[in-house]
């Protein structure tokens, strides 16, 4: 931080204050225990200790939406229900996310055609900020959605307004992290030489 | 109790409101006059022979084939079927009755078909009924609470009906 940085003892920190509200806001995303379907079993094993949505600080599900910041909305949306959700959603106080999470909610999913009953995509009922294919997401899915969220409160700018809003640029989107033996092209080729070979049978 | 003496049972009792029986069919059945509903129903009920105690569910079935080209082979004359299936844990037989309706009643597309309702006979009608109405359109008389069940209440429209249209929007979300 500049100047500052550095001039104080070892246990000391500067930042900016719009820097530690955001630290704050995306270590503590509390979201709302609402599930519509079979994706909230996933979401609830999102919750259990295996996978354990508590170290990104999301695991407090809130019983109620004026305690919530995010809502993760697993599972099929209808008609019926989709006066409720927008209503749940208004009532969360802001800043408010939400995640739409499996296919049912992306975009109506298997009902798409068929289905009389089904919202085709709960984004045509509240702002989506993240959208978690699969039928349903597995755990992790919805943990890197979460961390997309995360991604996105860090760029928010709250104090100083009327700055341009900064795309979240993903901070922790893990690119395919290859082993050692096939870093390289000509390393890849040996290695594929080397299976051929051990994949041959063995003379008699 | 075979389905063949609760059958000639029925039909001894109820001269004339049985209007048609298949007895070798997986779930045999007879198919009722819909103003006897409750009469035969109570017998089967009551009667120390057969003491259905349960209706295990009610089932609305449209027959209609809605491709024009379809038509001449579907088999049957547009119509719309009630099932109710029996069962009694005492004697452990089950039987099913069906009611044959017409689409409409008095062939005016929006009237609903009336049958009269047996919730005075097994409580879990109730809710059976509702289901059979909110999505197969049938209109059961006598019924204390007749809503829609499953749909929201201002659904318009019964979606199990075969020639159902999707709505395009409601409550100004687009449905397609």
């Amino acid at each position: 931080m500049g100047i500052l940085e550095g001039r104080w003892e070892e246990s000391f920190v500067t930042t900016t204050l719009e820097h530690a509200i955001n630290w704050a806001r995306e270590s503590s995303l509390w979201p709302m225990t609402f599930g519509l379907a079979c994706c909230a079993i996933e979401m609830m094993a999102t919750g259990a200790p295996r996978y354990d949505i508590d170290r990104f600080g999301a695991g407090a599900f809130r019983a109620t939406p004026r305690q919530a910041d995010l809502m993760i909305v697993a599972g099929t949306v209808n008609f019926k229900m989709a006066d409720r959700v927008r209503r749940l959603y208004n009532q969360m106080p802001e800043p408010k996310f939400v995640i739409a999470m499996g296919a049912c909610t992306c975009g109506g999913g298997p009902y798409y055609k068929y289905g009389y009953n089904v919202v085709k995509g709960v984004d045509l009922i509240v702002p989506v900020d993240v959208y978690v294919p699969g039928c349903p997401p597995r755990p992790e899915a919805l943990l890197e959605g979460l961390m997309r969220i995360q991604d996105k409160v860090r760029g928010m700018k709250e104090l100083t307004k009327g700055q341009p809003i900064e795309l979240p640029v993903p901070k922790r989107t893990g690119g395919v992290q290859l082993p050692d033996e096939l870093s390289t092209l000509e390393k890849a080729n040996e290695f594929a030489i080397q299976n051929k070979e051990r994949a041959k049978p063995a003379k008699a | 109790m075979t389905p063949t003496d609760i059958i000639t049972v029925l039909e001894s009792q109820f001269t004339g409101a049985i209007l048609d029986k298949k007895a070798d069919a997986i779930d045999p059945f007879v198919i009722v006059e819909p103003s006897k509903l409750v009469d035969v129903c109570r017998f089967l009920r009551d009667d120390p022979r057969l003491q259905f105690s349960v209706l295990n569910c009610i089932s609305g079935v449209d027959y209609l084939e809605p491709e024009a080209k379809k038509v001449a082979k579907a088999g049957f004359e547009p119509h719309l079927e009630v099932v109710y299936h029996l069962s009694s844990f005492t004697l452990k037989h089950r039987f099913t009755l069906k009611l044959s309706l017409p689409r409409w009643k008095n062939d005016q597309p929006g009237e609903l078909p009336e049958v009269p309702s047996v919730v005075e006979l097994w409580k879990t009608a109730d809710w059976h009924e509702r289901e059979v109405f909110d999505l197969c359109g049938v209109w059961f008389v006598g019924h204390p609470d007749l809503r829609r069940i499953l749909t929201a209440e201002d659904w318009e429209g019964h979606p199990l009906r075969k020639d159902y249209v999707f709505p395009l929007e409601y409550h100004g979300t687009r449905c397609r």
